[in-house]
Order: C-alpha cells, then sequence, then structure tokens
C-alpha cells in the first residue's frame, strides 16, 4: 500500500460524489434514529412530571376545603 | 405464561425490571458500536485496497451489505416477537416487535439509497425494477406499514396486535429479498460472502465488512433498548416506578 494521502483519500478514485453522500446518509439516518426516542422520552417525562404537579395541587387542595 | 419458560425470563420481562437491565446494556452497545463501527471504517476506507474492476465506488459495500443484512435480520426479530406477543400476550414483546420496525425501515432505506449511490456509476442508473431492488422496497414498504398500522389505533395494543399480524405475514418477503438473487437473473450481483463455503472476497476486504456486520448489530441493541425504554416509561406512566424516575430526572 502506497503512502496515505488525504487528497487521494477524499477524490475516493473518481468516485468521492458517489461514496460520501452514501456515508453521509447512513450516518444522518442513524443519528436520526438514535436521538428520537430521546427527545420523545424528555417530552413524556416533562408532561408526567406536569401530570404529577396538577395531581399534588388538587391532592393539597382538597383536604383544606371547606 | 406457560408454566414451561423459566422463571428469570418472566422477571426479565417485567417493565421495571427490563427498562433497568437494558439501562445497564445500552451503554456498552454503543460503545462497542461505535469502536467496531471505526475500525471498520478505517479498514474499508483507508486500508482495503481498490477493487480491480469497481475502483474506488465499491467502498459503498462496507455500509451498503451490513445495512441490508440488518434490514432482514430486524424483519426477524420484528415477526418473532410479533409471534410472542400474540400468542403469550407478553407487553415486552409487543414494544420490541413495534420498536424494531422504525430502526429496520432506517437501515432498509439506507440500503437503497446507498445501492442508488451505488447503482449510478456502475450500472448507469439510480433505480431499475430488478428483482432484488423491487423486493427490498417491498420490504420498506413492510415496515413502513407495520410503524402506520400500529399508529393508527386510537388503543395503542390494538394497533399493536394489527401490526403484529402485518410483521407476521410480511414475513414471506424475507426469504424473496435473499434469494431473488439466485431465483431471477437480475442486475444485482450475487452473494459474495457465504455462511457455508468460502466467500468470494480477499480477506482485506472481508473483514473490515464482517466488522461493520458485528457493529451494526451492537448499534440495533443501543438503539433499539433505548426505544423500549422510552415506550414502557410511556406505557407505563401511571405507575409509581415511572413517577419516582420522573421526579429523580427533575431534580438533576
Amino acid at each position: 500500500m502506497s503512502a496515505f494521502s488525504w487528497d487521494s483519500f477524499i477524490a475516493m478514485g473518481g468516485y468521492a460524489a458517489y461514496v460520501w453522500p452514501a456515508y453521509a446518509v447512513f450516518f444522518f439516518v442513524l443519528i436520526a434514529d438514535y436521538l428520537s426516542p430521546v427527545l420523545r422520552r424528555r417530552r413524556d417525562l416533562r408532561e408526567l412530571r406536569a401530570r404529577m404537579a396538577r395531581q399534588s395541587a388538587r391532592a393539597q387542595r382538597a383536604p383544606s376545603s371547606p | 405464561m406457560a408454566n414451561w419458560i423459566p422463571l428469570w425470563v418472566h422477571k426479565l420481562s417485567s417493565p421495571p425490571n427490563f427498562y433497568r437491565f437494558a439501562g445497564t446494556l445500552r451503554p456498552w452497545a454503543l460503545v462497542l458500536a461505535l469502536l467496531l463501527g471505526a475500525v471498520a471504517l478505517y479498514g474499508g476506507l483507508v486500508l482495503a485496497p481498490a477493487d480491480y474492476q469497481q475502483g474506488d465506488a465499491y467502498r459503498i459495500i462496507f455500509i451498503h451489505v451490513p445495512c441490508a443484512w440488518m434490514g432482514l435480520f430486524i424483519y426477524g426479530v420484528m415477526a418473532v416477537a410479533s409471534f410472542i406477543s400474540l400468542v403469550w400476550r407478553i407487553k415486552l414483546a409487543e414494544v420490541v416487535a413495534m420498536e424494531s420496525a422504525p430502526i429496520g425501515a432506517a437501515f432498509t432505506f439506507i440500503t437503497l439509497v446507498t445501492g442508488s449511490l451505488w447503482g449510478k456509476p456502475m450500472w448507469g442508473t439510480w433505480w431499475t425494477w430488478d428483482a432484488r431492488l423491487t423486493s427490498e422496497l417491498v420490504l420498506l414498504f413492510l415496515y413502513l406499514g407495520v410503524i402506520g398500522l400500529y399508529h393508527s389505533f386510537e388503543d395503542r395494543r390494538q394497533g399493536a396486535r394489527a401490526a403484529a399480524f402485518l410483521a407476521i405475514i410480511g414475513i414471506i418477503n424475507v426469504p424473496i429479498v435473499h434469494f431473488s438473487v439466485n431465483w431471477w437473473n437480475t442486475l444485482h450481483q450475487g452473494s459474495t460472502v457465504r455462511i457455508l463455503g468460502p466467500s468470494k472476497m480477499s480477506s482485506e476486504m472481508l473483514w473490515p465488512l464482517l466488522t461493520m456486520m458485528v457493529a451494526t448489530k451492537f448499534y440495533y441493541i443501543a438503539s433499539l433498548f433505548g426505544r423500549v425504554r422510552t415506550d414502557l416509561l410511556s406505557m407505563e406512566s401511571g405507575k409509581d416506578w415511572v413517577r419516582q424516575i420522573a421526579a429523580q430526572e427533575s431534580q438533576r
């Protein structure tokens, strides 16, 4: 194997326009796949905390009401 | 539950236990996926020599083929989990089946797009209605069908049941995808890597490919566990263990 050169690595023997977009799609799709449940989890827990806060507020109000 | 199933399976399949179990294993699976993926990319993009016919364009194989294998593998997992969920009504199997579908769809989508990017310079076309390509597209539609059916019901468990039926029926497409290159005369090349017998590939190209295959398996575990954990939390949001987690995370 000849010495590594960045220019020829990036050029991909003239196929850079096909090879690099393929790798970009691979990473982009998998990162999106990985992040989507993280965001969903954060939203779900935020909603749950809001519900818990409403419930505890109601529980505090109920016994003191005449 | 049937009494021949060992007790630990029963215990592990309870949502809070599996939530913790998946939470412990997931970072390790992700680290292994990233490490093996980096090694495979270095081997495939830098160390492996250019192909004598295809030049450097063949390097798309190091993501195209592992993703295609994952598309079929995940479909198998989804169908088996669907079957278990329909027969034994195990909530965890249902969640595994339904959360496998988006990951399988992602891998199948990558397979189609990278295949298209490979086909253009090698075959002269982005797309052709060839048996392998068409059956792979059907695989993507099956995944999308399962996802769509699951979300089209008001009641989540009813949706999961309907989608599980579709997933099981659709398994018939998996051998069609796999054997399409042998059954029909196609533009797509035949299998290069074989489980039985020698592969038709030099070891310098083969090891990065197989390493990437293992990396994508670990990625699937990491992604699936993250999705299952999220789903378990929202399915059990009324339960104490979920409320504790919600309270703990607000303190951070």
